[in-house]
């Protein structure tokens, strides 16, 4: 990042715009990768500070949203309430959340002459890697931020949990009160921000404790944050959620969860969703459906309407667009297939993955005979190559519900050891490639019963790539 | 039978899904009639030596490690040590393994010390030095006093410190493919008397059944005499775990 480069458009800019297009075209066109990120690559090759000149056209400036679960659920719903409100609004599309994925996004908005159509008109939106945070700062100048959590994953890239907090807590010491803070107040590695440096602050969290786990904390394996960043000590629970989630305290030093500005005051989980939510923010109360399921759609939708309110969207906006709102690729979304119902519910992490597992468990209606499951375990570089994550998640919350389960994917086998400990009393299937998997699983699925498909990252684009080609929703990088 | 096992720090130490070396011990023993408690102990709780015939210990970050040690030191450290020196079973995975030696010496030069069980140090070389990360696999050897004929360990390593054997301490394992203690001298994890080191989490037990058994049978051992040999049971999914981990790194059985 350079905050002195020039923001105006030389030959280098152009010829990075020209490049960078070509690049996408013939990635499109070959299929690989559907060129979200391809063209920003080039481009950005060619000139360093693209995405930096082309962001700085965008009149109502840009909102960045990062942390480890969410960014691409959340980042939607607040493109969602701004599509509500008449702003027009400019996103990377979902998982293309480093650099180059932003600059092709802002590539595909600009002219020859390296001008962003209706660049004064639009709104920046676009999630962000969590350790890309510092350059995306950098580079795109924000206006608001939205922290959604922080939780292990792809720990053989990050090598831990605390190098991500390091790097935010000095990304966040570099920012003036220009920009405005959204920070989860149920996760204490997030809240802890506010007092990092001089940005504005705004909170977002649960306050209806009839949701909090009643075995947590410590049900749950994978809990990453039970001690006091600030003194060390441990940190108790009020009520906790999931994973460090929750109302927490720490009694050696004092700090404790911040009264949230926007905060759940009644959260219904019913199944398979909808979830009935009341909202309350300084602007008024908000009541609706949210067609998600989970109670870390809960949270994708407090840091969504408290993101709006820092942007100063209307509040207006935020109800009917979360209540109409669609499922994010692979975030709980549904298809029609062969007469089965399908849903893909991403699961990358232990602590995302323990959300799924939840959702599914109370999706489970005894009455319609037990789950019908499609797992997939990759170990790809988008996967993270460690995949010993699941043993940290709580497979044992489906064991006794599942009537069959098809596994798949480049480490099926340990997911296969994983169920077998966990209790699975049917011994699932391994199919190695995703066709012949979704094939088998759709094969004992019923028909009119629902199928969940559980992928992990590498996973999810395959199986979406398999869906469009049976006719089902577009390919990910036609969507805005 | 009866074994009963030690889980030390298990809300601490349990960044790298190492509860499911607890897990497999646990299935094992069930799978063949033999009872299994296992006693968690955190912060502030003692440890009897007399208590227990095996203690895990698993890996954290490098916060958490240095929460503990205090504890491990002047609450648990003298009982864990007397417990080894007995025979009792140890297995410590990582963080564990490295706090089981006699230090860990951070790039700033602060030290933190170990129990001193295995005669080797850990020095961390500073954040510019990249961590030892990736799929690993190890070739313990034979054991015949013991009745194991040894074998490969598969899994996943992902540390900062390197670590190095002193010249009372044993190697656990030979590098067939990855890091292994230190990345250069070709030694994985520690032996000593019964207490085991090493750096393979991912998890490490459950697909390396054959070294699962090994611990139990030590352990089983001290209170049911030597001639204890645990039946054969279905390991298939187990073996078809091991072999896809080894293949991984282009390595066979």
């Amino acid at each position: 990042m350079n905050p002195s480069a020039p923001l105006r458009t030389g030959p280098r800019t152009l010829a990075a715009l020209a490049a960078g297009r070509l690049a996408g075209a013939a990635s499109r066109v070959s299929r690989r990768g559907g060129g979200t990120a391809v063209a920003g690559l080039v481009a950005q090759r060619i000139d360093p500070h693209l995405a930096q000149r082309l962001a700085a056209q965008l009149g109502r400036g840009c909102a960045v949203v990062t942390g480890t679960n969410g960014k691409t659920t959340t980042a939607r719903m607040l493109a969602a309430i701004a599509a509500e409100a008449g702003v027009p609004a400019l996103a990377n599309p979902s998982g293309s959340n480093l650099m180059r994925g932003v600059a092709s996004a802002l590539l595909a908005a600009t002219g020859a002459l390296g001008r962003v159509r209706d660049g004064p008109d639009r709104l920046g939106i676009f999630e962000i890697d969590e350790a890309t945070l510092p350059e995306a700062a950098g580079a795109l100048r924000p206006r608001v931020i939205i922290f959604t959590n922080l939780f292990r994953d792809q720990l053989d890239r990050y090598g831990e949990v605390d190098t991500v907090a390091r790097l935010w807590q000095r990304t966040v010491a570099e920012l003036d009160a220009n920009t405005t803070l959204v920070l989860n107040a149920d996760d204490p590695a997030v809240a802890s921000l506010a007092e990092a440096g001089r940005a504005r602050v705004l909170t977002f969290g649960i306050d209806d404790v009839r949701v909090a786990d009643e075995s947590a904390p410590g049900g749950e394996h994978a809990s990453d944050y039970r001690f006091c960043l600030a003194c060390g000590e441990e940190l108790a629970y009020a009520a906790a959620f999931f994973g460090h989630i929750g109302h927490w305290r720490c009694q050696s030093c004092g700090r404790a969860r911040p009264e949230p500005d926007v905060r759940a005051t009644c959260v219904e989980l019913v199944g398979e969703g909808p979830t009935r939510l009341k909202i309350a923010t300084p602007q008024g109360e908000l009541a609706f459906a949210l067609p998600l399921a989970g109670l870390y759609n809960v949270e994708n939708a407090l840091a969504a309407a408290a993101g709006a309110l820092a942007l100063g969207l209307p509040s207006s906006a935020t109800e009917p667009a979360l209540a109409a709102f669609r499922a994010a690729f692979g975030r709980q979304e549904r298809f029609q297939l062969d007469g089965r119902s399908v849903m893909v519910l991403l699961g990358k992490n232990p602590t995302g993955m323990n959300q799924v597992l939840r959702t599914i468990a109370a999706a489970h209606a005894p009455e319609s005979g037990g789950l019908h499951l499609l797992l997939f375990l990759n170990d790809g570089i988008a996967d993270g190559r460690d995949i010993s994550w699941i043993w940290d998640a709580d497979y044992e919350l489906i064991a006794g519900r599942t009537a069959s389960a098809v596994i798949s994917g480049t480490r099926a086998e340990e997911l296969a050891l994983r169920l077998k400990y966990a209790g699975f009393a049917i011994e699932p299937e391994l199919v190695r490639d995703a066709q012949p998997a979704l094939d088998a699983a759709l094969a004992r699925t019923p028909v009119g019963q629902m199928l969940y498909i559980v992928p992990t990252y590498t996973a999810m684009l395959e199986i979406r790539e398999l869906l469009a080609r049976r006719g089902q929703r577009p390919h990910f990088w036609e969507e805005a | 039978m009866h074994l009963r096992i030690a889980h030390l720090y298990p809300r601490v130490m349990n960044v790298y899904g190492d509860r499911g070396n607890i897990l497999c011990l646990t299935h094992r023993c069930r799978a063949r009639s033999i009872d299994v408690e296992v006693t968690e102990l955190g912060t502030g709780d003692r440890f009897d030596p007399a208590a227990h015939e095996l203690i895990f210990i698993g890996g954290a970050q490098d916060r958490e490690q240095r929460r503990i040690a205090e504890d491990l030191r002047s609450v648990k450290g003298e009982a864990v040590r007397e417990a080894i020196e007995s025979g009792v079973v140890a297995l410590a995975v990582c963080g564990g393994y490295q706090l089981f030696g006699r230090f860990y010496r951070e790039s700033s030069g602060a030290q933190l010390d170990g129990l001193g069980i295995f005669d080797l140090w850990t020095e961390h070389p500073g954040q510019n030095e990249p961590r030892l990360i990736g799929n690993i696999v190890a070739e313990v050897p034979p054991a015949p006093e013991e009745g194991w004929p040894g074998g490969t360990l598969a899994g996943f390593e992902n540390h900062g410190g390197r670590t190095y054997l002193g010249e009372g301490a044993k190697p656990l394992a030979r590098v067939r493919s990855g890091f292994g203690n230190n990345g250069k001298d070709g030694w994985e994890g520690a032996r000593h008397r019964n207490a085991f080191g090493s750096y393979i989490h991912g998890s490490l037990l459950p697909k390396n059944p054959s070294f699962a058994d090994h611990l139990i049978a030590l352990a089983l051992r001290r209170t049911h005499g030597d001639d204890v040999r645990l039946a054969p049971i279905d390991d298939r999914i187990e073996n078809a775990a091991h072999d896809a981990a080894l293949r991984l790194t282009g390595s066979r059985r």
